[in-house]
């Protein structure tokens, strides 16, 4: 990692565990048009996605007070930080206004066996941690959580373990998850990206002569 | 050594190496449009910094755009305060802006090829998924999240980690009735909505060199539809010739030059790939959707998948997405009802998807009950379809021709299609609600759009051939 040591980054929002109860989000190919529907991406501003997260599938014709019963955000039994979804979670449109969503209801981890690649950079650039797991660990944490509703979820980003905490038997286990090192090292201190890209704008203005 | 098309590309774009991580990538052009840009904008201005280069940033207006009476003021508060916020925004920092009321305005990924702009051997990025569609002229192009909207805004950079390299050849020649939309609806049915995440994907081979540059720009625009980062094609004298007079194509000594280089740019013959997968043209038939991703599609003639026919991982989605669509495992799907009938978006509504609807529906006409949208890409697809005449053959089948914008694509403007209703779209998502609310979409080429269009209902096109 080349990070300029001079440079003034933020150190505000930096993750590294995060232990928490889960929230079971049984499908598989999640489109961001599901997380938040187009015509709620109408806001000039970052904040308040939160209300509008999985609008269609949390209330019955698009009226607030009519909340879906079947679905998970709608069911008090499940609580917590962190998200599980089937694979291919995140596909479709690039709106980061999906990431904010997620974030902005409260949750600070997605996980799943497989995400969509504009997704997963939006959430690592919103500091929501992307954690991918094998098709069997994840189908194992949907177990634990179906038998005991109180399972929790510990992730180590810096040690890059994701365990499981349960009471059912078959509800213990854990693994360890990839992460690309250099967005590691920028969520774990709270760097940002532009703040790294401006202080080596002199080195892209010099590039630029060459083309 | 030998190189990839995307290699070559790559590696002119490098400006720096991170160690072990990725790569600070150059952005040669980047296209904005009012919905996914404000916050980018806001973080500029709270960092108290200006665009650092406003000459390589293209603006339109699209998204939120009505699609009917643009020279009057757009109703909806929220989606004008939008528009206006990105006029604001490009004023104050200097961003040329084909706006509402432009000559040039219209979808970002139409009027990029259309005015010149994107050339082989580029970089395009656009906080918009389907920029992908602007590989169709051998240039790395990909969709952005905002936050990465304000980091090439700052620096005219991103960091980027360098994806796998997928090739797919098509080979042979297209049966009667099969187009473009039909070719890349056929690959995501076969390698999934998933099947190319993580890759850039070279498309090849005899079929695809066959294709207009409108035709390959719908391929490489529904790249992202199977999850890849982006989609690209070799330049040829096809795409030579679509870039040359362009209004802001290169011109004279600077065209010469350009021209040497982009004739430098394709996979070398012994450029090895991470994955390669062969299409036969011949097996291709008329596509259509039934289901709630793009990969769930099917040739018109056959049958719905039935439960035994579906991977028992699978059977759960399968199910969900087939109540939201009203259909049933193992039915047809020629010979359903189709209520509403759009023809837009940045996967289908160039000159040529016009032209080829037009010619189709000439002297027939609209079934009774059938709703039918026509939606130009842009400002100058509308003129040039008003000049061939376009418009009053569509406008005599009972089509209604509307003014630019994404339209019924998105559910976002206030085109949208209504709950329970089925339409039948040339655009590139059938996801739950796309087209708005419980709106069911069968997505299909604009040939097949146009069959349904008279017939009232998804039909094989190639019954109506000559």
């Amino acid at each position: 990692m080349n990070h300029n040591p001079n440079t003034n980054f933020k150190m505000s929002k930096s993750i590294n565990i995060i232990k928490s109860s889960i929230v079971p989000l049984h499908a598989e190919n999640v489109d961001t048009d599901q997380i938040i529907p187009a015509r709620f991406l109408k806001a000039t501003s970052r904040d308040g996605f939160g209300k509008n997260l999985f609008r269609d599938w949390r209330f019955e014709n698009d009226d607030e007070s009519t909340p879906k019963k079947d679905f998970v955000l709608n069911n008090p039994t499940y609580a917590g930080k962190i998200l599980v979804a089937g694979k291919n979670f995140g596909c479709g449109s690039s709106r980061e206004h999906a990431a904010w969503a997620i974030k902005d209801y409260g949750f600070d981890v997605v996980v799943s066996s497989f995400f969509a690649d504009i997704f997963k950079n939006n959430a690592l650039n919103n500091f929501l941690l992307p954690v991918i797991v094998s098709e069997n660990f994840l189908q194992k944490i949907f177990t634990a959580v179906e038998a005991d509703s109180k399972t929790e979820l510990e992730i180590n980003l810096e040690q890059q373990t994701i365990k499981l905490l349960s009471n059912s038997p078959s509800g213990v286990g854990g693994e360890s998850f990839e992460i690309n090192n250099y967005k590691k090292t920028c969520l774990l201190n709270g760097y940002d990206d532009i703040d790294y890209l401006l202080s080596i704008q002199s080195d892209i203005e010099q590039f630029e002569k060459t083309i | 050594m030998s190189k990839t098309l995307f290699d070559k590309i790559w590696e002119k774009h490098v400006v720096k190496q991170i160690e072990g991580g990725p790569s600070v990538f150059y952005i040669d052009t980047h296209f904005i449009h009012e919905v996914t840009s404000p916050q980018a904008f806001a973080g500029l201005n709270k960092r108290g910094i200006k665009v650092f280069r406003p000459h390589q940033v293209v603006a339109t207006a699209d998204h939120n755009v009505p699609t009917l009476n643009q020279h009057l003021p757009i109703k909806e508060e929220l989606s004008r305060l939008q528009v206006e916020a990105l006029i604001k925004n490009c004023a104050e920092h200097g961003i040329e802006l084909y706006g509402l009321g432009h000559p040039y305005q219209g979808i970002v990924h139409v009027i990029g090829p259309e005015l010149g702009i994107t050339q082989p051997g580029k970089t395009y990025v656009c906080g918009d998924s389907h920029t992908s569609t602007h590989g169709a002229f051998g240039s790395i192009a990909f969709g952005i999240g905002t936050s990465e909207v304000e980091m090439v805004l700052a620096t005219q950079c991103l960091m980027q980690s360098k994806p796998k390299l997928m090739r797919i050849h098509v080979d042979g020649v297209l049966n009667k009735g099969v187009v473009s939309k039909d070719i890349i609806l056929y690959i995501i049915s076969k390698i999934s909505a998933s099947g190319a995440t993580g890759y850039a994907v070279e498309f090849a081979g005899s079929a695809i060199r066959s294709l207009s540059m409108e035709a390959r720009m719908t391929i490489c625009n529904m790249s992202i539809e199977m999850g890849a980062r982006c989609g690209l094609i070799a330049p040829d004298e096809t795409t030579f010739n679509y870039i040359k007079g362009r209004p802001l194509a290169p011109k004279g000594e600077l065209w010469e030059t350009n021209l040497t280089y982009w004739k430098t740019l394709y996979s070398d013959a012994d450029a090895t790939f991470d994955s390669e997968i062969f299409i036969k043209a011949e097996d291709i038939e008329p596509m259509i959707t039934y289901g709630t991703n793009p990969g769930m599609g099917i040739g018109v003639s056959q049958h719905i998948p039935s439960l035994n026919e579906v991977d028992a991982k699978e059977k759960t989605s399968f199910e969900k997405s087939l109540h939201y669509m009203g259909l049933q495992p193992g039915e047809n799907i020629k010979g359903k009802k189709v209520d509403y009938v759009f023809i837009g978006s940045c996967t289908n509504s160039r000159i040529e998807d016009l032209r080829m609807v037009a010619s189709f529906v000439k002297g027939k006409k609209k079934a009774q009950d059938v709703e039918v949208w026509i939606v130009p890409g842009s400002k100058q697809v509308e003129a040039q379809a008003k000049q061939e005449g376009i418009d009053k053959v569509l406008e005599e089948a009972g089509f209604m021709l509307r003014q630019p914008g994404c339209s019924a694509c998105l559910g976002m403007n206030e085109d949208k299609i209504p709950a329970g209703k089925y339409c039948i779209s040339t655009s590139n998502r059938n996801f739950e609600g796309r087209q708005g609310p419980n709106a069911r979409t069968f997505l299909a080429s604009p040939l097949s759009a146009a069959v349904a269009a008279i017939t009232g209902k998804v039909s094989d096109v190639r019954e109506f051939l000559n």
